[in-house]
């Protein structure tokens, strides 16, 4: 089971390998990580996704809380908002530039750069959709990818 | 006193913020040990007469020994090292610390910040270092923030669940200037332990406790950190509970009071492990649920309900599904559950508990020969739970938790949760600068009590006059226990040949050193070692192979305890 953890930190210097430390030091498994400032430059959100039961949850929360940097910790619901910002270069060549261009069409990402052997595409969504539009990917030859990991807020109350 | 200057609102250097920020929190003894990198700060000591500062003679020592300092008074004990090797030295200290909660701060001396990261001389990442065995540390980059992690670093250490804290400060910073303001306050918004507990939840576990027949309350160190003795004896009156105590627990009740159980676990006491098995209510006061205590855990106290109180959230639900869970100070805790249960007398149960006692007592070979137990006996005869004992790590440890009688909290001292040889003599000198009233006896194996000897030559050039116990089994006799009876007697560098002559080590760091061979000189040689003004290391030449019994052996269930004399 996968959990997404919201956390709001101090933006301080460490700050990051206490949390790391953390997962490592406690044989939690982090699937991914984003860190950026939030609109307070003094606080920035970590998003992390676990995998792991209840009781794995919990601690990680509890272990997260108790670090005195930490200053919130949430578990982000399912129906909450995630996006995740992928770039992946595939191989294209003159006879399937069509097709991909119609699926990167339908997926509404974007192609960044072409080159007469591949090209990089854009895409963002959630998990679902982005693991989606790699498979459908996957026949053209897929080269190189690099994920952002996801980042993730609750809807409005 | 004369040379302790105030110099508020003053421009002064970083090391005078230092040690002016030590008046503030009302520091009276530092241990410390000096190096390039703090050579600013023991500069500005020089001038300040306010603090007795000791010289242990090596780092771990220095950790140890404000542990020791800490452990009696509740108060943060403060060290002061350099960096690079005397940091690494505090390794150990610190990890002990972490581990039974101990309240501390360490100042570690950096590089200057334009050579950190660069593999300067003496440069370790301390910071990264630490991290794992400290409540939380800092780098202080900046003259400006000094004061105020100061005074941070006594908070976090003091408050919620204790623990130690580093404050890694680069030299150039302690010769910085800055106008000297101390804040009143500690202010950390991402951080507020929650002392009080949730009145819903202590409803809840008084219901259990009022419709319980055989509740058992399971002390840990949270207890003796809490101060809820008092309170913890209330309630067990109030209710007629036995209670029994984790080795960090020892102390939160006499062990001659009649609900007193002693100690449970791999060494624990045959009616405190069968109770709790027994048990169909847990009452977990500040302890942890440890491997040593639970024995195998699908097996423990399998029958009963669990009412977990401690004020780590961390520490609920970590090994065991507790029924009723409360976050918060035990003593605040305490005093509500009180008004909460009922009067009960639990009678059956209580004559079943007093009945084991008498059947399954603690006890060993009574014979002529001088055994490790019977000297523990003695001295706690001599003492009468009024002295603060000290142990390092063993069988020793183990004995002197059976058999010392321990009354009071705070007066039982030891490396619970990481097990450090090596912690009793410095953690002892802690103890003493900290009580210097009261008798301090030492307990160390043959083994151990080299892992600090060096300690002699502080003890004595400092006049801190303890009392070493040397349990002398020429063994490293804990684990030498453990070939015995799980690896077919295979000694494998546990006999301590070459040991040296403990009465002739002492005499020459000018101390005494008294050597007991037969059980008759026992009571007589510690009346003399207390009537001597002066450290005195006792060697207690014991019985070689004596097993520490009862005990559970790793990974059985608290039951299938062993008996020894059967
Ligand atoms: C620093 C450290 N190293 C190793 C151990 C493992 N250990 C635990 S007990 C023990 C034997 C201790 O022997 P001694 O000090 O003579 O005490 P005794 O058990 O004989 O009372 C050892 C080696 C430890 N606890 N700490």
């Amino acid at each position: 089971m996968k959990h997404t953890i919201s956390i709001l930190v101090e933006n301080h210097f460490g700050v990051l390998a206490r949390v790391a430390g953390l997962f490592s030091a406690r044989g939690f498994n982090i699937e991914s990580l984003a860190v950026g400032e939030t609109e307070d430059d003094t606080i920035s959100r970590m998003t992390i996704i676990v995998s792991g039961d209840e009781n794995i949850l919990e601690q990680v929360m509890k272990q997260l809380n108790k670090l005195i940097d930490v200053i919130k910790v949430n578990e982000i619901s399912a129906s909450s908002v995630k996006r995740d910002l992928l770039l992946v270069k595939v191989s294209s060549n003159k006879n399937n530039r069509k097709d991909l261009m119609q699926l990167v069409d339908i997926f509404r990402a974007k192609i960044i750069d072409i080159s007469s052997g591949s090209m990089v595409i854009e895409i963002t969504g959630d998990e679902d959709k982005i693991l989606a539009f790699l498979e459908l990917l996957t026949p053209f030859g897929i080269k190189e990818v690099a994920r952002t990991g996801i980042i993730a807020l609750s809807r409005g109350h | 006193m004369a040379k302790c200057p105030n110099k508020d609102g003053k421009l002064i250097t970083g090391a005078e913020i230092i040690t002016e920020s030590l008046i503030k929190e009302n520091v009276d003894v530092i241990f410390g040990y000096p190096g390039g990198q703090v050579i600013p700060i023991f500069d500005t000591l020089y001038d300040y007469d306010c603090f007795n500062f000791i010289l242990p003679r090596h780092e771990q020592a220095v950790v140890h020994a404000a542990d020791g300092y800490a452990r009696v008074t509740g108060r943060a004990g403060v060290g002061i090292v350099t960096s690079g090797p005397g940091a690494t030295n505090t390794v150990t200290g610190l990890a002990t610390a972490y581990m039974d909660s101990i309240p501390m701060v360490l100042i570690t001396g950096q590089v200057p910040t334009h050579l950190i990261g660069n593999d300067a001389f003496q440069e370790s990442d301390v910071t990264g270092i630490t991290r794992p065995i400290s409540k939380h540390n800092f780098l202080v980059k900046d003259i400006k923030d000094l004061a105020r992690t100061i005074k941070e670093a006594f908070h976090i250490a003091e408050s919620g669940r204790p623990g130690p804290v580093v404050i890694d400060i680069p030299s150039d910073i302690q010769k910085a200037s800055f106008e000297f303001n101390y804040p009143e306050k500690a202010e950390i918004r991402s951080y507020s332990p929650s002392y009080e507990g949730n009145i819903k939840q202590i409803k809840k576990a008084a219901e259990l406790i009022n419709k319980s027949k055989k509740a058992v309350l399971y002390v840990g160190g949270g207890v003796i950190i809490s101060g809820a003795y008092k309170e913890l004896i209330a309630l067990a009156e109030k209710a007629n509970i036995p209670v029994t105590m984790t080795l960090m627990g020892l102390g939160s009740m006499p062990s001659d009071h009649q609900l007193s159980m002693g100690m449970l676990g791999m060494h624990g006491t045959y009616y405190a492990n069968h109770a709790v098995q027994k048990s169909d209510l847990l009452i977990s006061v500040g302890a942890r649920f440890d491997d040593r205590v639970t024995g195998k855990l699908s097996e423990f106290a399998s029958n009963a309900k669990i009412i977990h109180i401690d004020i780590d959230p961390t520490s609920i639900a970590k090994n065991v599904k507790v029924d009723v869970p409360v976050v918060g100070d035990a003593k605040n805790i305490l005093t509500k559950l009180i008004s909460e249960v009922a009067e009960t007398k639990h009678e059956e149960w209580v004559s079943t508990i007093d009945n084991w006692k008498k059947t399954h007592p603690l006890e060993y070979k009574q014979d002529d020969n001088l055994r490790p137990q019977y000297v523990l006996e003695i001295l706690a005869e001599i003492t009468e739970g009024k002295a603060i004992i000290t142990t390092d790590v063993g069988q020793h440890q183990m004995w002197a938790a059976q058999y010392s009688n321990i009354k009071y909290p705070r007066s039982f001292l030891t490396s619970g949760g990481l097990g450090t040889m090596g912690f009793g003599f410095p953690a002892g000198l802690g103890a003493k600068l900290a009580v210097p009233e009261k008798d301090v006896f030492i307990i160390a194996g043959d083994g151990g009590v080299q892992m600090n000897i060096q300690e002699l030559s502080t003890a004595v050039d400092k006049n801190i006059p303890v009392k070493i116990v040397i349990i002398n089994n020429g063994f490293l006799g804990m684990v030498r226990q453990w070939q015995e009876l799980f690896y077919k007697k295979r000694y494998s560098e546990t006999i301590l040949t070459g040991n040296p002559d403990f009465v002739k080590l002492a005499e020459a760091y000018n101390a005494v050193g008294i050597r007991v061979t037969k059980k008759s000189e026992v009571r007589d040689a510690f009346k003399q070692a207390m009537e001597i003004d002066n450290t005195v290391v006792m060697d207690f030449v014991v019985e070689p192979e004596e097993n520490v019994f009862p005990f559970v052996p790793a990974g059985k269930a608290l039951h299938e305890i062993i008996r020894g004399l059967a």
